[in-house]
């Protein structure tokens, strides 16, 4: 039975209610929604409506006398739909507030009118918009099967899909559509001019004679061959500039500046995809991450559907809520620690640690011997067999991948003998792969450079290795396309001849190996890297081959499908959850880093590295970034001076000091938010120690003098608030015999 | 779109739209799925009111371990069996829609953790809520120290006032800093 306070009842079993409390400011302010009776509804109603009303005083107008008619102003009211009410409570304040508009002016009415058909356009707009997203009922499916955690992987996904065709569209319209158009636009192209002279001779690549087809499909995988002088790759675009008819279009600045320009542009679209789940982990650091009431209120998966899964869910979270306790318990057991067992932890702990440098040097290693290796080979062109051929030119993305099969299994192995608690193990072991993954990338382009600038004598004619690399470019980006490609078909392959076999295996077989291996369950951490790796290559690759990003999109778009399938049909969900906010913050994170370490190869490549003289769009230039300075100087003189200035070693100082003075003064504001805020807190709870203590002298002092005035029942009550009754609990809790009053219970004013 | 005869009128789907956070299709969809569980002889898809135990073999609520508690919250009958009106369903679809605001969504998940309905949660609530979601099994249960440890530490994170019981605005403030909070 609902009742406004919680009392004990007396002993007919009827409930008092204290009418002291009921009549304290906050009881009343503070709404809460009840079922209504009918009868008292209307009355209620129509005096709720017009103090407007919430749960919470949060938002609403306050009330301190019931009576009170407040005449009010059409101040903008939440809509109706916002409030917590049922419906009929809701017509009846839309009735009220419709009563109420129409003492309003015209223009008040007109106002209100054009608000509701501003809000209701914008309500349609959003549904359409939501209803052209692209996977929507896949994803759907997804989510009510296994629930949050993994839909979130498969939304970045999509995510990542968006991000490749918007960088794809960006290099289409200002690098390629000029070249194509510039025919039918009656645009003249002036290409580079190959002025003779060792560095730019570039012999051709194309196959002649009679061709083998095995040839073929070896050029479609290594993007040698025929592909080589295609869109595909950075050495077709020999343009220099285009002329239309309205003017001069300069190629060259144009591909400078696009690859800035999607660098940059990705990087804002990260940061505000992930700027939510970023503001409140660290708004979170205090209260060490406030991972309990998380977990228990806002634990529980509303979309889950299926009976599995609700079960899965559910040990899950058990499992969850029993490691975090005993990590508690854990990190007593730390903090009690002796001396001599804190040495020897350490100790053990940098022994594994430099075990686990050397295993990621020696990997890394093993990336550059493969890579020059492969390298030397292709320069070789020494035609053998058609599959070692490729084994040679795929060499470098097989080692990759191997190490990044051996080395997880490796630190997870490692991190037991660490002593760590259980969730900085997790994240710690994910750290490392993340950083195996990225880096070898790395590695691989380290290399790359090393063999393009080495030479026979010390110092290169022009800049790099001409003989053997005169288009450098191209080179890097077919060993980038290669990489994209090989990592697809290991995708694939994984799916169909281990994942497949393993749930035919599980489900048919009985053996110990079966029971042993268990059934498939959807990795989150390791899917998510792979596809970072893919993006991370795809920025990096860009700008050497320009068509990469389509690819990817392409590649993209079949692995959501392969990925579905092969989570609908293999995997049960996993029994350690990965909460969906904290892998929001998890994958855009991991993506920003892949985005930093793509910028830093591009832009070394970009300013250090000589272009190739004998390809490219280039030609003309030192480095690829000599085209800026080049353009800057042929501007308007005071278009010229302005860039000059902003970017003078006074500028960036003075604009560095300004930065670090508004920082300082955040976090300076910050701490202060923070000092204030547990002041409040502890005056919260101090003034609910007085108000207990005035209501029990209160109740004595009313006991002691035998008053008992009958609340009037004409007062409609208020629904108890959230506070009082909580204090009436406490309070009759610690005092029995000082609640009962002789009280008729109230019947009808109670909302019931 | 049905021609059955019993198809929701314009002007009370409109009415319908601006009261709830659902859009045209999911109020129609609400109302197809609504009529299905009601039996032969019930006619009147608008005023009819269901019983419980028919709300509860919709798929999506037959698997979800506040089933009982969502029926009861949202349920205006004044004998408080837990009895839907199709106003009521469309209520509780609007709260647990994509659109609803913070403000509804936790409002109304703090009165469905309110296991005795007193407008707080105290350690009986929060012990009932704790084994809602892990399961009623004896093996599934936290032990009786796990389960205090449990508790104290959810009170210590969120009682603001140190009265033992989180109310509502407790409630609302540790929501609004949950990031899982969504659904």
């Amino acid at each position: 039975m609902e009742v406004d306070s919680v009392f004990y009842t007396d002993h007919s079993g009827r409930v008092n209610a204290n009418p002291l409390l009921d009549q304290l400011p906050s009881y009343q302010s503070l709404l809460y929604r009840r079922k209504s009776s009918t009868v008292a509804s209307k009355r209620r109603s129509s005096s709720r409506a017009r103090l407007g009303s919430s749960g919470s005083g949060k938002w609403g107008v306050s009330t301190f006398g019931r009576n009170e008619e407040k005449p009010r102003s059409p101040v903008p009211q939440r809509p109706v739909r916002e409030l917590p009410k049922t419906m009929a409570e809701k017509r009846t304040d839309k009735t009220q507030r419709q009563e109420e508009n129409q003492e309003l002016g015209r223009l008040g009415r007109l106002r209100l009118s054009a608000r509701r058909f501003l809000r209701r356009l914008r309500d349609d707009a959003h549904e359409r918009l939501s209803s052209l997203k692209l996977w929507r009922g896949d994803i759907h499916l997804i989510e009510g099967t296994f629930g949050t955690g993994i839909l979130s992987y498969f939304s970045f996904l999509r995510f990542l899909v968006a991000l490749n065709l918007f960088i794809f569209v960006l290099m289409f319209s200002f690098v390629m559509l000029p070249i194509i158009v510039a025919p039918s636009a009656s645009g003249n192209i002036t290409y580079n001019q190959n002025a003779g002279g060792p560095c730019r001779v570039y012999p051709s690549s194309a196959r002649r004679g009679l061709v083998i087809f095995h040839e073929h499909i070896t050029d479609l995988l290594s993007g040698g061959g025929f592909l080589e002088q295609t869109y595909l790759f950075y050495g077709y675009y020999q343009v220099d500039k285009i002329y239309f008819p309205n003017g001069t279009y300069n190629l060259p600045l144009a591909y400078l500046l696009v690859t800035v320009a999607y660098l940059f542009l990705s990087l804002i679209w990260i940061v505000k995809r992930s700027a939510t789940g970023f503001k409140q982990n660290l708004v979170q650091d205090e209260d060490r991450f406030q991972s309990f009431c998380n977990k228990i209120f806002a634990g529980w998966d509303f979309c889950i559907t299926n009976e599995n899964a609700v079960r899965l869910k559910r040990s899950s979270l058990l499992y969850e809520l029993k490691t975090d306790l005993e990590e508690e318990r854990i990190k007593q057991k730390i903090a009690d620690r002796t001396r001599k067992e804190k040495c020897r932890i350490y100790l053990i702990r940098l022994v594994l640690n430099l075990f686990v440098i050397a295993v990621l040097a020696s990997c890394f290693y093993s990336i550059y011997v493969a890579t020059v290796f492969s390298q030397k080979e292709q320069i070789k062109n020494n035609k053998e067999n058609f599959i070692v051929d490729l084994v040679y030119e795929y060499l470098p993305s097989i080692v990759i991948t191997m190490a990044n099969f051996i080395t997880p299994l490796l630190f997870s192995v490692i991190i037991n003998y660490e002593d760590y608690s259980p969730a900085f193990e997790i994240r710690f072991t994910l750290m490392r792969c993340v950083f195996m993954r990225l880096t070898s990338i790395g590695v691989l382009l380290f290399s790359l450079w090393s063999q393009i600038t080495k030479c026979d004598k010390e110092h290169c004619m022009c800049g790099y290795n001409h003989k053997l690399y005169s288009c450098w470019e191209t080179r890097v980006g077919q060993e980038m396309y290669k990489l994209t490609i090989f990592d697809f078909i290991i995708i694939v392959a994984v799916t169909i001849f281990v994942e497949f076999p393993r749930k035919l295996i599980v489900n048919y077989c009985d053996c110990g190996l079966a029971k042993w291996w268990g059934q498939q369950e959807f990795a989150i951490p390791q899917n998510v890297l792979e596809i970072v790796y893919g993006q991370t290559i795809c920025w990096i690759g860009t700008f050497y081959s320009p068509l990469l990003p389509a690819i990817c999109t392409i590649k993209y778009i079949f692995i959501f499908y392969i990925k579905k399938v092969s989570l609908m049909a293999n995997c049960r969900p996993a029994t350690r959850p990965f909460r969906a906010s904290s892998s929001n913050f998890f994958f855009l994170g991991v993506l920003l880093i892949g985005l930093a370490l793509a910028c830093l190869p591009v832009s070394f490549s970009l300013a250090q590295i000589n272009a190739s003289q004998a390809c490219g769009p280039f030609v003309n230039y030192n480095t690829s970034w000599e085209v800026l300075p080049a353009t800057v100087s042929q501007l308007p003189h005071g278009i010229k001076t302005l860039l000059f200035a902003l970017s003078s070693e006074a500028f960036a100082v003075s604009f560095f000091v300004v930065t670090c003075l508004a920082m300082f003064y955040v976090i300076a504001l910050a701490g202060a938010h923070k000092r204030v805020i547990n002041q409040l807190r502890e005056q919260l709870a101090m003034d609910g120690r007085d108000k207990r203590f005035l209501i029990q002298k209160l109740c004595q002092a009313q006991m002691v003098s035998g008053v008992n005035s009958p609340v009037s029942k004409s007062q409609p009550r208020r629904s108890s608030s959230r506070s009082s009754p909580s204090y009436h609990t406490s309070f009759s809790n610690n005092f029995n015999e000082a609640v009962f009053l002789a009280q008729p219970p109230p019947n009808s004013s109670t909302h019931v | 779109m049905g021609t059955t005869a019993s198809q929701l009128g314009k002007d009370l789907l409109s009415e319908y739209q601006e009261l709830t956070f659902l859009t045209k299709q999911e109020i129609l969809l609400a109302y197809k799925r609504f009529s299905e569980l009601l039996g032969k002889d019930e006619k009147d898809v608008l005023h009819e009111r269901v019983p419980m135990d028919r709300i509860l073999t919709l798929p999506e609520l037959k698997s979800n371990p506040f089933r009982k508690r969502i029926c009861y919250v949202f349920s205006t009958s004044d004998s408080k069996n837990g009895s839907l009106t199709f106003e009521d369903f469309l209520d509780l679809l609007s709260a647990f829609s994509d659109s609803a605001t913070m403000e509804i969504k936790s409002h109304y998940a703090f009165r469905i953790f309110d296991f005795d309905d007193d407008g707080t949660l105290d350690c009986g609530d929060l012990e009932k809520l704790v084994n809602c979601l892990t399961g009623e099994t004896d093996e599934t249960k936290l032990t009786a120290e796990e389960m205090r440890q449990l508790i104290s530490n959810i009170l210590e994170e969120s009682d603001i006032d140190k009265d033992g019981t989180v109310n509502l605005s407790e409630f609302q403030h540790v929501i609004s800093r949950s990031p899982d909070f969504v659904r």
